[in-house]
């Protein structure tokens, strides 16, 4: 039952922030501001992140391979089907979730427990408009770019840890990351992307927005976030799976 | 003026607001004081229309508020100001960008405009050359009066305050009590303020409302609070031995 009420209120929230902004001045100074906040301020971890997993999933299946039977081309194959299908999307997003869900969840939790959010509505700003939409605009734009950078850098961190280990040869994992080129792949990963997208900025927000208290909700607040965020991710990918690649 | 028609307000079970009636007058300090759990803060937010009442109605110079249309609202709204209890400023923006910020949402004005303006107010309730301080650098009483400077940056008919001095020293307390008094005189608004600071009962009184349980159990003015007879009006705001003396004092003197 208390589920239920918080899906009708989430989306009772859905449909307050997708109005037309109330001044597009302001609006588009906060999407600049949300696209700096939620976008080029995560853009050094997923780098760092994809890198070295990419070069940790190319040395485990390197490792996982290893008969004569199977040429070495398959491993990088292998690397870039995971990197593009799982890790950047899904991985990547969760991530995500951790990183900018949590900021989300506790900048307008703030705002809730210190009135700032009453201020608005008093001001007759719709508010959840004002603070939410920006956020949602900013992912849906920024992550796909965000995650095609994962996808780069994550097949190269393969194709360098195979060089520096010796475990196959830059050749055979070029040949491999050429293999079976279907561009559909891409297609559903940007999918996945966009839908995540989307619960990474619209769920921590609705968790921010309705919480009620002090610094410990606001603190429990964003830890829920992250966790339902997270768990509508994997659902959302199961569910996205099954419909586009089955 | 504000005129408040048995006014019932409950959160799931529990009533809060019992059936208040009052008027609020312009040009005038209009105080709600009471205990805590009393009501005020939910009679204040109803008033500003965070609450929707279950029963009874407000009016605004006639206007109903919940008969308005959302054009009515909207212009409604900008006839309210309202200074939070721990000012609400927008932590991530200046001083001058939190004063600015009704002018940039409401009015089609240019950025010389709204600065000129933006420096009146500010002028006005003593803060120049904070500019473009951030919130966490201003003092308790200063952040007040960025929040009274944001209040009225719209020329508001109506100002909402509640507890504008909690968390202040008494010296600043004062200082923050004076400002609105004068701004409420200076711009004849109508202003209504929650506290339960007994200076401000004492000093800026000039309508009070005394809530109890979700009821109103007296109104009267700083002069009358001296010679009621009201017991709970006494227990609450003659509570502390000097104030009992004061009372004493004032009583034998018009005695």
């Amino acid at each position: 039952m208390v589920y239920l009420e918080h899906l009708g209120k989430y989306f009772l929230m859905l449909s307050r922030v997708f109005k037309k902004p109330q001044r597009q001045k302001l609006f588009y100074q906060a999407l600049m501001k949300e696209m700096e906040d939620l976008g080029l301020k995560s853009i050094g971890i997923i780098m760092f992140i994809s890198f070295f997993i990419g070069g940790v999933i190319a040395l485990q299946t390197a490792l996982n391979l290893d008969s004569p039977f199977i040429p070495d081309s398959l491993i990088g194959f292998a690397a870039k089907r995971s990197i593009i299908l799982e890790f950047a999307p899904t991985f990547c997003c969760i991530i995500l979730a951790g990183k900018v869900g949590s900021y989300i969840t506790s900048s307008i939790g703030t705002m809730r427990v210190t009135e700032q959010i009453d201020a608005l509505d008093v001001m007759g700003i719709n508010s959840i408009n004002h603070l939410i939409l920006p956020k949602v605009i900013a992912t849906l734009f920024f992550y796909p770019f965000l995650i095609l950078l994962a996808m780069c850098l994550g097949i190269f961190g393969g194709w360098l840890a195979g060089v520096l280990s010796g475990l196959f040869t830059g050749t055979d994992y070029i040949a491999g990351i050429q293999m079976e080129f279907k561009p559909f792949l891409i297609v559903y990963a940007m999918i996945k992307t966009l839908v995540f997208s989307f619960l990474i900025a619209t769920v921590p927000s609705y968790h921010g927005y309705y919480v009620k208290g002090g610094s410990i909700a606001v603190g429990r607040a964003s830890t829920q976030s992250v966790v339902w965020t997270t768990i509508l991710i994997v659902v959302a990918n199961y569910i996205l799976t099954q419909l586009l690649l089955t | 003026m504000i005129e408040v028609k048995d006014l019932h307000k409950g959160f799931g079970n529990v009533e809060v607001l019992k059936g208040i009636s009052t008027k609020f007058y312009p040009g005038k300090t209009n105080l709600i004081i009471g205990q805590s759990g009393s009501g005020k803060t939910v009679f204040l937010k109803s008033l500003v229309g965070l609450h929707t009442p279950e029963k009874g109605t407000i009016s605004f110079d006639g206007r109903i508020n919940t008969k308005f249309t959302e054009a009515e609202k909207q212009q409604w709204r900008q006839e309210i100001g309202m200074v939070f209890q721990g000012s609400a400023l927008f932590d991530s923006q200046t001083v001058e960008e939190n004063v600015m910020f009704p002018l940039k949402m409401f009015t089609r004005k240019s950025q010389e405009e709204m600065l000129d303006r933006v420096n009146v107010v500010l002028q006005r309730v003593n803060l120049e050359n904070s500019n473009q301080k951030l919130p966490v650098e201003l003092s308790g009483g200063m952040q007040k009066r960025v929040a009274i400077a944001r209040a009225i940056v719209m020329n508001p008919k109506y100002l909402f305050c509640d507890e504008p001095n909690s968390g202040l020293d008494p010296q600043t307390a004062i200082v923050i009590d004076k400002l609105i008094q004068e701004i409420t005189d200076e711009y004849q608004i109508t202003t209504v303020i929650n506290t339960h600071d007994m200076n401000s009962v004492m000093e800026i009184g000039e309508k009070i409302v005394f809530l109890s349980k979700g009821k109103k159990a007296w109104e009267g003015s700083s002069e009358t609070i001296f010679s009621t007879e009201n017991e709970a009006v006494v227990d609450f705001v003659y509570s502390s031995n000097l104030l009992k003396k004061v009372r004493e004092v004032h009583l034998s003197k018009t005695n």
